[in-house]
């Protein structure tokens, strides 16, 4: 029984190298599909639409949500201590070190990340992508590379504007609730720090657009050419892509000191 | 793909905007200056500076005329603050600074008061009369101490 | 031994997919100027001589010769050049569903000739003429019928002007009159531009209507002839296969069980 569960572990972790190993060909495969030319900015452009512009109501929406509700939480604390004037401060750094790149990476795994997949996998079920190969077009130049290098161009955008309105949130909560908006303004000022804030801020959501652009066209490019298939490589995409990201958050922040 | 100028312009504005996000947070936000307004370069040492912290506003009644430059330690172990001061503010040479508190457990921050004399402080100059941060845990300590004595008596 | 009258050979080819075997050391060639069908039921692999063919799959063992070249282990980049003599037509059409029609079949054209985009839309007139569709370039795949979608994949599969077109189940999923305009079109093709054309189906009346030559994938072996030769083919096996149940030869030499509540 034991040597069972032991036997078990090992074909699982095998199997979990071998995808490890799958997965950095693919991206190594990609890399160079990238600076290969033609450069595919069409479709760049059209991939930068359908995951970017796409996506700006759900993460504008979204932003000013959590923003909203930083403002609130943070001046019911802040209240107590009579240091409302800080709120800005919460608000922006919250938002600026974590909340804008995670939140904004796993809103994007949910909506982009899994479109893309399911994209992807629907051309292999239909032969799309070994027409391409009969007609000696490269699918993975031609349909993958510029779905990843979108999504990668994408994120930090997304995540920056995820910041503003999530500031702008904070601020009329707190505004609303009496904090002087000058304070508001001020203390975010302060606080926040080009280096260390700002640019490991976007680091990270550059990091998070390479994660979910490798695993949604990865799972999509290799999942199973039937209906089911493409439907369980969804799915895996929005697992995998979210629980990469918070693992690689802790990672990311640990070693950045953000 | 048909070239679709509707759906460029999108993606233009888009990523205008994006990057117009990137640029509040790093100009407005992280203080990456683009063109810095030009400044003089002013220094004050302080015994206490508690808990001052770099880009603190330097005010002048209540109104912005620069910021905390840079903190470093002393010869003599005070705390020797850089203040970058908007150019054209003049200020006479027996000037005051003081690091102030906004509200009571607010950020400090340097308010500078003016003083008598004609000649103004030029760049890289010193500021003579200093007044340190007020800790609020030595003025409870000292009113403690205090009442303690004045009930032995 | 490669053969100037054979366009297209397989040699010895076995082939598995993981641990399920779908034929082994199976021989035969397809020449050159004629349309060939491959019959067989479903499982029988003959999609997959398609896929070899096209370099999509490797085999196990054995060799596949196009024109005399053996391109059994040749990679993708080497394909390239390959390919170029090829035209494929898939089950389902396989046309990118994200573009209109003119831009699936001016994208071989657009990928790998410098032709100006007068010179592209003049080919692709051509070739929608050829295939009898008019007036569909602004259209998408989805919004056309199963057997145009077949015919504009017909279409892009002779667009690089190829010396063989491999045909995956061109009549699957039409209704008789599609069935039949597509059968004129492919002996139209053969004929007017010398297109080699090989096809996989188990359309038997089709079959028996265009093919000059025939293959039949049987359990345990192949039988190769012309139309003539298997119409008087000693085997019993085909004969049963030719003439018997005319849409499902299949159910005649892979019987499926019958299980209560089936309709015959």
């Amino acid at each position: 029984m034991r040597i069972a569960l032991l036997a078990d572990v090992g074909v699982r972790s095998t199997t979990f190298a071998e995808e490890i190993g799958r997965i950095t060909v693919f991206a190594s495969r990609l890399c160079g599909a990238a600076v290969r030319r033609p450069l595919r900015m069409r479709r760049f452009v059209d991939e930068v639409f359908y995951l970017g512009v796409l996506s700006l109501v759900i993460i504008c929406v979204c932003g000013l949500a959590v923003g909203a509700v930083l403002g609130l939480q943070g001046y019911n604390t802040l209240e107590r201590f009579g240091a409302t004037d800080a709120l800005g401060t919460v608000v922006g750094l919250s938002l600026i070190r974590e909340l804008g790149p995670v939140l904004t990476a796993l809103l994007t795994t949910g909506r982009a990340g899994s479109a893309t997949t399911a994209e992807i996998g629907t051309m292999v079920a239909t032969e799309q992508l070994d027409g391409l190969r009969m007609m000696s077009i490269d699918p993975l130049h031609y349909v993958v590379m510029p779905k990843a290098l979108a999504m990668v161009f994408v994120m930090p955008l997304l995540s920056a504007l995820f910041i503003v309105c999530g500031i702008t949130g904070g601020y009329l909560v707190g505004v609303y609730w009496g904090v002087d908006p000058g304070s508001y303004i001020t203390s975010l000022e302060t606080a926040v720090t080009f280096w260390d804030e700002v640019v490991g801020s976007l680091l990270k959501s550059l990091c998070f657009g390479i994660l979910v652009g490798l695993i949604a066209t990865y799972r999509g490019y290799f999942s199973a050419p039937t209906s089911q298939g493409v439907s369980s490589a969804t799915t895996a995409t929005v697992v995998q892509a979210s629980v990469s990201i918070l693992i690689f958050d802790y990672f990311i922040t640990a070693l950045w000191g953000v | 793909m048909r070239p679709n100028p509707s759906r460029d312009t999108a993606v233009g504005l888009f990523v205008l905007a994006g990057i117009g996000a990137i640029a509040y947070l790093s100009l407005q936000l992280g203080g990456v200056s683009l063109r810095p307004d030009p400044t003089i370069a002013l220094y004050a040492t302080f015994d206490e500076i508690g808990g001052l912290k770099t880009r603190a506003p330097v005010v002048i009644s209540g109104v912005r005329v620069g910021e905390v430059e840079s903190i470093d330690l002393a010869e003599d172990y005070r705390a020797r603050v850089t203040l970058s001061v908007r150019e054209g503010v003049e200020l006479p040479v027996d000037s005051s600074a003081s690091i102030v508190t906004s509200g009571v457990l607010g950020d400090r921050y340097i308010s500078l008061q003016l003083g008598g004399e004609d000649a103004a402080l030029e760049d890289g100059e010193e500021i003579e009369f200093v007044e340190s941060a007020v800790i609020l845990e030595r003025l409870i300590g000292q009113f403690i101490h205090n009442t303690n004595i004045e009930s032995k008596e | 031994m490669p053969d100037a009258d054979n366009h297209l050979q397989l040699d010895r080819v076995t082939m598995a997919f993981g641990d399920r075997p779908v034929f082994e050391n199976l021989s035969c060639s397809f020449p050159r100027g004629e349309i060939s069908v491959i019959l067989g039921g479903s499982g029988s692999g003959k999609s997959t001589i398609l896929r070899l063919i096209g370099g999509l799959i490797h085999p196990v063992s054995g060799r596949i010769l196009v024109e005399g070249e053996d391109i059994t282990h040749l990679h993708e980049r080497q394909m390239t050049a390959v390919r170029m003599k090829l035209g494929m037509l898939f089950q389902g059409g396989a046309l990118l569903d994200s573009l209109s029609v003119f831009d699936n079949l001016a994208l071989p054209l657009r990928e790998h000739t410098d032709a100006d985009e007068t010179a592209i839309a003049a080919a692709v007139r051509d070739r929608l003429d050829a295939v009898g569709l008019e007036d569909v370039g602004a259209l998408l795949p989805n919004q056309l019928s199963g057997g145009m979608r077949k015919r504009v994949a017909l279409a892009r599969a002779i667009m690089r002007d190829p010396v063989i077109l491999l045909c995956d189940e061109p009549f699957s999923g039409l209704d008789p009159i599609s069935t039949r305009q597509i059968e004129a079109l492919l002996v139209e093709i053969n004929q007017r531009r010398g297109i080699t054309i090989v096809v996989v189906s188990h359309h038997v009346d089709s079959t028996m209507r265009m093919a000059g030559r025939i293959m039949i994938l049987l359990p345990d072996a192949v039988i190769a002839g012309t139309r003539d030769e298997l119409r008087h083919h000693r085997d019993p096996r085909v004969s049963a296969f030719l003439t018997a149940d005319r849409d499902n030869p299949a159910d005649l030499l892979y019987p499926v069980e019958q299980r209560p509540g089936d309709l015959r």
